[in-house]
């Protein structure tokens, strides 16, 4: 049962569910390199090895693919594992464990296993680590029937997604966006789960539906107060899960505004807003769109080092209210 | 490139065999160059002048420098995050490389890349490497360009104790060796993949023992001593270069900063990081160098004066460098074809 809601920041709301699933379940370990005495590269993990020991809080050596597919194994045969990559760009190394093995081992089987394994995804631009360091990676997992792709925006839901992870019989990939985890936000104490594959409306308005993920999420929320003083009322609608899609949240908005803007970090082609769109278009919703369909995602280029040009590349705010005045002021 | 062959009755340590007075003193001012050139990328960092990360190599010059000696311009390096002293070593111009850091267009990467992907392949440097690893297979590819093209060159692979647990470094040794290629592979052991010890990490108490499971030669050396480093990798070059396959080198080394800039060195003692500064391979190869009458004290300064010089002036060329234009931002995502020039492959019909 959920208790008293306090500020937390993301990176310790991850951290909190961790410790609450160590200290309530025998099967569940942490994987992941440096996460021990390090306290993960992002200080995710801080403390935990200090109070549940190296056996539980494990480092392994710099081996993705190996230490992914040690986790499936395990998830295979009764732990509970939470493998945390250092940089989500590091999961194209462990591609083969998570895509060939993971994600269709059940389906193979027949339904004789499942591989409740959670594979934990820093993710995103904007620290100036360049193009191996920086990627949007969620589309090309979400591609994946077998894995499950969640995005949380808010430490409420960093924390809620991953305890709904480990209850989840299926692999869960969380990615978590870098420049998150530092944002404070109000934290239920207590064990919650937020629903994989369900949406949720973090603004309501009746001119536009603006579908976000991750850190976008914040940045259409900030657009939507700037379109306010303009007089256009924007809904914003974080996705939190790309795989399942909350196809009925998507619809129930774009069909009330008749006006759809999809917001992700990701390249922009054939990402997640491809999806919402198409969903959208091949809907009944369509005969109630007033206005084409508009997408803004990540350049068609990989993440670039100079901050300017990293700005440059991936959505930001007043690339958000350009958008939705644009659509706002298409004719009906 | 060794100046000479050396007489077999020359008994004197070894770089003193192999290089002329001249090429001593040059690879001392590049570990100078080394030296000044991280600890003012560290200085700028601190002043908010960089962005990002960046993997020192401070303590690790006589490692980078030493396993160049004997590279020619045409030779090839792959690189990894901690690569500065690579570069440098390899010849590169400090200017160009601080530009990149700088994000400016006159920088290596034209500022698209940043501190860990710096390369300068007009001098024979493939590139540093975000990617623990990545860098192994590419050298085990140009290694194979040169055995079908018949170039004669080499590629000498840099990489740290922490890769040597990747599947790739695996695979790649494995490649080098069924194929004879002319590669070195260069690990560079300085105790640590960022918090974890070659102890927690790796099986084998030396990386070079993994050599026998790919049947080539596997030496272990003091990578913080110049004459061992040279001796070892000279070695494996001239026996890449005579076409007798690869070799795998361990430089055990140390680096005196944390793994990048937000290691708070709770994983090692204060103790083990001053005792290995007390092993300081600058002084120890100026000192080396002194003892045998190669350069005096006032001539060690004036190298040393000169590196600084050489930093100061790069930074502020990078300073004074143009910013990218961001118009220009998906550009050289792929390759701009020249459709009047030669397409025949190996043609230049590419840029
Ligand atoms: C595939 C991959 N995994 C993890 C990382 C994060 N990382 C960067 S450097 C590093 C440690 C590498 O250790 P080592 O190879 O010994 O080189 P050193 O840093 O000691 O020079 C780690 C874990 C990465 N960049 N790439």
């Amino acid at each position: 049962m959920s208790g008293a809601v306090r500020e937390l920041s993301y990176a310790a709301a991850i951290r909190e569910a961790m410790d609450m699933a160590l200290a309530s379940d025998p099967r569940v370990i942490l994987m992941g390199e440096d996460i021990g005495v390090y306290g993960g590269a992002f200080q995710v993990t801080g403390d935990l090895v200090h109070r549940y020991g190296e056996e539980r809080v494990i480092d392994t050596p710099i081996s993705e693919l190996g230490g992914a597919g040690v986790a499936v194994g395990a998830a295979m045969t009764g732990l509970r594992p939470v493998f945390e990559f250092q940089f989500s760009d590091f999961a194209a190394l462990a591609m083969e464990q998570i895509v060939n093995q993971a994600a269709k081992m059940r389906f193979m089987l027949g339904g004789a296993v499942s591989v409740p394994v959670v594979m934990r995804m820093p993710a995103g631009s904007g620290t100036g680590a360049a193009a191996q360091h920086s990627q949007s990676m969620e589309a090309w997992f979400g591609h994946v029937p077998g894995l499950k792709v969640v995005q949380p925006a808010t430490p409420e839901d960093a924390k809620g997604l991953l305890l709904a992870a480990l209850d989840d019989p299926d692999p869960v990939l969380i990615f978590e966006h870098k420049l998150l985890y530092k944002m404070k936000g109000p934290v239920p104490e207590g064990r919650y789960l937020t629903p994989i594959g369900k949406a949720a409306l973090r603004r309501s308005g009746r001119d536009l539906s603006i579908v976000a993920s991750s850190i976008m999420v914040h940045k259409a929320l900030a657009a939507a107060e700037t379109l306010a003083e303009d007089g256009i009322e924007a809904e914003v609608l974080d996705l939190r899960s790309v795989r399942p899609l909350d196809r009925e949240a998507v619809l129930a908005s774009a069909g009330r505004t008749g006006r759809l803007l999809c917001v992700h970090e990701g390249v922009k082609t054939l990402g997640v807003g491809a999806e919402i769109s198409a969903m959208v278009a091949e809907s009944e919703v369509f005969h109630r769109l007033r206005a084409p369909i508009l997408r803004l995602g990540g350049a068609e280029c990989p993440i670039p080092y100079n901050p300017r040009l990293e700005k440059a590349v991936v959505p930001q705010i007043p690339d958000i209210v350009a958008a939705a005045r644009d659509l706002s002021r298409r004719p009906n | 490139m060794r100046d000479a062959a050396a007489r077999p009755d020359d008994n004197r340590p070894y770089p003193l065999r192999a290089y002329g007075p001249a090429r001593l003193k040059e690879a001392l001012r590049r570990m100078y160059l080394i030296r000044k050139f991280e600890e003012s990328a560290e200085a700028c960092y601190a002043r908010g002048l960089i962005h990002g990360t960046m993997h020192l190599s401070i303590g690790q010059e006589a490692s980078a420098v030493g396993a160049c000696m004997s590279l020619s311009e045409e030779d090839k390096i792959t690189s990894t995050h901690r690569g500065h002293g690579h570069c440098i070593a390899k010849g590169a111009d400090v200017g160009r490389m601080f530009a990149e850091f700088f994000g400016k267009e006159t920088g290596y990467c034209r500022g698209r890349g940043g501190s860990m992907h710096i390369a300068d392949p007009a001098k024979g440097n493939l590139g540093a490497n975000g990617i623990v690893g990545g860098g192994l297979p590419i050298a085990v590819g140009a290694a194979l360009s040169a055995k079908r093209l018949g170039t004669g060159t080499v590629t000498l692979c840099f990489f740290g104790d922490g890769a040597n647990n990747e599947g790739a470094f695996h695979e790649s040794l494995n490649m080098a060796a069924i194929w004879a290629l002319p590669v070195v592979f260069v690990c560079e052991n300085n105790r640590y993949g960022m918090s974890t010890s070659v102890e927690r990490s790796t099986a084998v108490a030396s990386v070079a023992e993994r050599a026998v499971a790919y049947a080539m030669p596997g030496v272990s050396v003091d990578g913080n001593d110049f004459s061992a480093v040279t001796e070892a990798v000279d070695a494996a070059v001239a026996r890449a270069r005579a076409g007798e396959g690869p070799s795998l080198v361990e430089l055990r080394t140390y680096r005196w900063r944390g793994h990048s800039k937000s290691d708070r060195n709770l994983y090692r003692t204060r103790e083990e990081i001053r005792e290995w500064m007390a092993r300081d391979p600058i002084a120890r190869f100026a000192a080396f160098l002194i003892e045998h009458g190669v350069i005096d004290e006032p001539g060690r300064a004036a190298i040393e004066r000169e590196a600084d010089e050489a930093i100061a002036e790069a930074i502020e060329f990078a300073r004074s460098s143009p910013e990218p234009d961001v118009a220009d931002v998906v550009r050289d995502v792929y390759t701009t074809r020249d459709p009047a020039a030669d397409s025949t492959p190996g043609g230049a019909g590419t840029r």
